[in-house]
């Protein structure tokens, strides 16, 4: 009889303590980081002029012709939109998104940012600053695709359950638009700025493969040892 | 004696539990529900290699023996990705909804109606392509759509139709005149790569996922997944939605009427 009333208890207690592992916390303390600057080697590929002319909307929005993003390279030959990430190396751990949402803005018919990083289930919210109605229409591998129209001034908020590098966007409704949006079941990730530059913080010490995503240019890899509290610089170099 | 019968009883209640739990996760995937009926997967498969495997191929991948003439290409299973749906955009059909298209047959595409089997036949089928994708067993179906009552066509009604069909940019593919030779028509392409042509709406070509005006609502609020057809669910008021509706009736050509099939045609699953 007794037996019974000690076997229920046991077996909450045994579900509880392996579903614990699954919830890691991060950890605190002397954490490292990876600073750098992605490079782009030889002579900057000319930007290409976007014809906007199908929606008039679009084409007042530049001053000057929008031009293509797949390829920017800014000052001193930084290469820009590259994702940096751990691709290996980390303990098997669960991360909790963070509560704030990624913000994806539709700008002169434009994706802003052109490359989007973020956590898995962590809030994507699209927002639309034209006076056209655009379609954001992912299309992914490893997550479900979805389309929505969005009019201006409409909010919308969607997520991605699963890691992927990285889901094409498009909007169909103006073919130009396209844009990429990675997504990772950890937060040591970073996108490069104009410049090239990149920062990835808070990193447990350890040994990890550090992978840098270019849209074109496809991905590179380097093998990297943090010591707590270390500050280590990282860089790539990408060419055509 | 007593002692033994309660480590039974205590045995049979988790070895319950167990099942259930692993039932409830695993189950889906080898059944299907609609109405009253119980769709079985093995069943379901004896039926798919005589009917279906010829275009959807063995592993239901979209590549059968047929597939390389079909234009649009049969449907990729194992991507749980499907056009017609009663839930939103990015989520997973019923099994109800994978079942009226087998019934109904895609018009314009090599997919026929599949009414000549029996109903029973046709769950089984849902069972067994639902088998083809681990999306069925790690997520639910969509919260179906609700599709409000649909106010009389009036010319009002067809003109604030005809201004969304302007500021939500559907002439963007569907063209000015509707006849699907907009700007970005020729740049449309569907999710695996091939290209795909926006719908005629002069053509009086039957819609894909149903020709009743609750049907194209329904697509309004849904999207086509898939295909670059988004949703209008939060785009667009249900209200607004109905006057798109009109408007796109009203572009029926004259000499194409008679073609035009009586509205309110509803899905056998529905009311069950």
């Amino acid at each position: 009889m007794k037996l019974k009333y000690a076997l229920i208890p046991t077996c909450v207690l045994v579900t509880l303590l392996s579903l614990s592992k699954w919830v890691a916390a991060r950890p605190a303390g002397d954490s490292a980081s990876l600073k750098g600057t992605v490079k782009f080697e030889g002579p900057a590929p000319k930007p290409v002029r976007i014809d906007m002319s199908q929606d008039p909307i679009c084409a007042k929005a530049h001053s000057t012709a929008a031009t293509t993003e797949d390829i920017f390279v800014g000052a001193d030959g930084g290469l820009a939109n590259v994702v940096i990430y751990i691709s290996d190396g980390l303990a098997a751990s669960t991360f909790q998104p963070p509560q704030q949402p990624v913000v994806l803005e539709q700008k002169g018919c434009q994706y802003k940012p052109h490359v989007l990083a973020m956590q898995a289930n962590q809030k994507l919210s699209v927002v639309n600053d034209d006076g056209t109605t655009h379609n954001i229409h992912p299309t992914p591998n490893n997550n479900r695709e979805w389309n929505m129209s969005q009019p201006p001034g409409v909010p919308l908020e969607q997520t991605f359950a699963r890691a992927e590098v990285a889901v094409p966007v498009k909007c169909n409704v103006h073919p130009w638009m396209k844009g990429y949006i990675a997504v990772f079941k950890h937060p040591y990730f970073a996108v490069t700025d104009k410049n090239g530059g990149f920062e990835l913080k808070d990193l447990p010490p350890g040994t990890y493969t550090i992978t840098a995503w270019q849209e074109k240019l496809g991905t590179q890899i380097q093998k990297v040892t943090v010591a707590a509290g270390e500050a280590k610089t990282l860089d790539f170099a990408f060419k055509q | 004696m007593r002692m033994k019968l309660e480590w039974a009883g205590t045995a049979v209640i988790l070895v319950s539990i167990f099942v259930s739990i692993v039932g409830s996760v695993t189950g889906s995937a080898q059944e299907s529900h609609v109405g009253k009926l119980i769709g079985n997967a093995k069943r379901g498969k004896a039926l798919y290699e005589r009917y279906c495997i010829f275009c959807h191929g063995p592993y239901g991948d979209g590549r059968g023996e047929s597939a390389p003439y079909l234009d649009p290409k049969p449907r990729d299973f194992t991507k749980a990705v499907f056009k017609c749906r009663s839930t939103p955009s990015g989520s997973l059909p019923l099994d109800s909804d994978l079942y009226d298209t087998i019934s109904r047959g895609v018009h314009a595409s090599g997919m026929p109606s599949w009414k000549p089997l029996l109903r029973q036949e046709r769950v089984d089928l849902v069972a067994y392509i639902k088998s083809f994708s681990s999306a069925f067993e790690e997520e639910k179906p969509g919260t179906p759509v609700q599709i409000p009552p649909e106010p009389p066509s009036s010319p009002d009604s067809i003109k604030r139709g005809a201004e969304l069909f302007q500021s939500m940019n559907c002439w963007s593919c569907h063209g000015k005149d509707g006849r699907g030779y907009g700007p970005s028509a020729a740049t449309l392409t569907d999710s695996r790569g091939y290209p795909i042509t926006p719908f005629d709406f002069t053509s009086g070509t039957r819609f894909k996922c149903g020709d009743s005006d609750q049907g194209m609502f329904r697509v309004l609020v849904t999207g086509l997944d898939g295909t670059p057809m988004p949703s209008f669910e939060t785009a667009m008021t249900p209200d607004q939605r109905w006057d798109v509706v009109h408007y796109i009736r009203s572009l029926h050509t004259s000499k194409n009427k008679h073609t035009q099939v009586k509205p309110e045609v509803k899905n056998e699953t529905q009311g069950q």
